[in-house]
């Protein structure tokens, strides 16, 4: 009887363990996945401005470029977009084939902030996305990218956003290609585009 | 290609030349001040200048004002492991004989609580202090959302 006690326990023990251990590889995943191993799919259901629900099926055929950032960042999100413009702008005909996201890793804030005027002063083509909560945790980890919310008395309502800043390209075939960290020039990224289009 | 580009995007936008001309400040030089235009009031601003010490005394840059922001604050964006985050830079050091860059990516002014929108081809003023040096006024020239420097002819890339 005090083996089946004891048993108990250690199962118990187990049992907890091994979420434990979980949580502790996914502080490890801070750093983002390296890019060289198998090819996977990451998947999406996020709103638009307009309020649609959008997938990536809806994007078959063309080269998804998916960058993940909040408006309210003043600087790498800025960047970022500004180099997406650049590319597209770069692209000519071929621009129709690669469709631009900027998912929102601060959907309640930036749902109120007129998304869609946003990403349309970089580049009309570029689609804002910003589900709720849960989409978006489902859609960053799918892309197994990293953001946390940071409290921060010097930001706009008290916090800002750590996020990976990296660009994602997602193939016509939904599988992930690539990514472009951050400060990729244009250039290098829409002769990356070209060889493939 | 890139120059091409470059010099393409440059042509479209009107470079006011005050940002692009040095304010001296004892042995700090200040030049090529710019922000990016602003979608309304909502979002904060960025600010991004040269400062140039061509003097044998360290200094640094230990705060920003101006009227367009009600909270402007020096920050500085850390992109680790790809993960960008952006802590506040109590000061940007200016040491002696070095030129530092606030530039995307790297330290820049965060201009909270906008009170006017930023018009691209417009300027407003910046005002810099320094340990050392003290204060001194900067035009600050705004550029379109897409820009990435000042936009001076005289940038190397």
């Amino acid at each position: 009887m005090r083996l089946k006690v004891l048993q108990k326990m250690l199962w118990a023990a187990v049992a907890l363990a091994i979420p434990a251990y979980g949580a502790l590889h996914l502080l490890d995943e801070r750093a983002e996945t390296p890019v060289a191993e198998v090819s996977f799919r990451p998947t999406f259901s996020l709103l638009d401005a307009e309020g649609r629900v959008r997938m990536p099926s809806d994007f078959a055929g063309k080269h998804l470029l998916v960058f993940f950032g909040f408006t309210n960042c003043p600087d790498v999100c800025p960047t970022t977009l500004a180099e997406v413009a650049q590319v597209m702008e770069g692209l000519g005909d071929d621009a129709g084939k690669v469709q631009p996201l900027f998912i929102s890793i601060d959907p309640t804030r930036d749902r109120g902030l007129e998304l869609a005027e946003y990403t349309a002063a970089f580049h009309p083509s570029i689609l804002g996305l910003a589900g709720d909560e849960a989409q978006t945790r489902a859609a960053a980890g799918s892309f197994r990218i990293f953001y946390e919310r940071e409290d921060s008395s010097g930001a706009p309502d008290g916090y800002t956003m750590a996020h990976s800043a990296s660009l994602y390209l997602i193939g016509p075939d939904g599988n992930w290609l690539r990514q472009f960290s951050y400060g990729t020039p244009a250039s290098e990224i829409m002769n990356d585009l070209k060889q493939r289009l | 290609m890139k120059y091409l580009l470059t010099a393409l995007l440059l042509s479209l936008s009107a470079t006011p030349l005050l940002a692009c001309e040095t304010v001296q400040l004892g042995s700090l030089e200040i030049s090529e001040a710019w922000s990016r235009a602003s979608i309304g009031m909502a979002r904060p601003g960025a600010f991004y200048v040269t400062i140039r010490n061509t003097g044998a005394t360290d200094d640094a840059l230990a705060g920003i004002a101006t009227p367009v922001s009600g909270k402007p604050m020096l920050h500085e964006t850390v992109v680790k492991d790809g993960v960008a985050s952006m802590p506040h830079a109590p000061a940007i050091p200016v040491p002696a004989d070095s030129t530092v860059q606030l530039e995307p990516g790297g330290y820049h002014g965060m201009l909270m609580g906008l009170t006017q929108v930023l018009k691209e081809g417009e300027t407003f003023p910046v005002t810099l202090t320094f340990r050392e040096a003290g204060d001194v006024t900067v035009p600050v020239a705004i550029r379109g959302m897409g820009a990435k420097d000042a936009g001076c002819v005289d940038k190397k890339d």
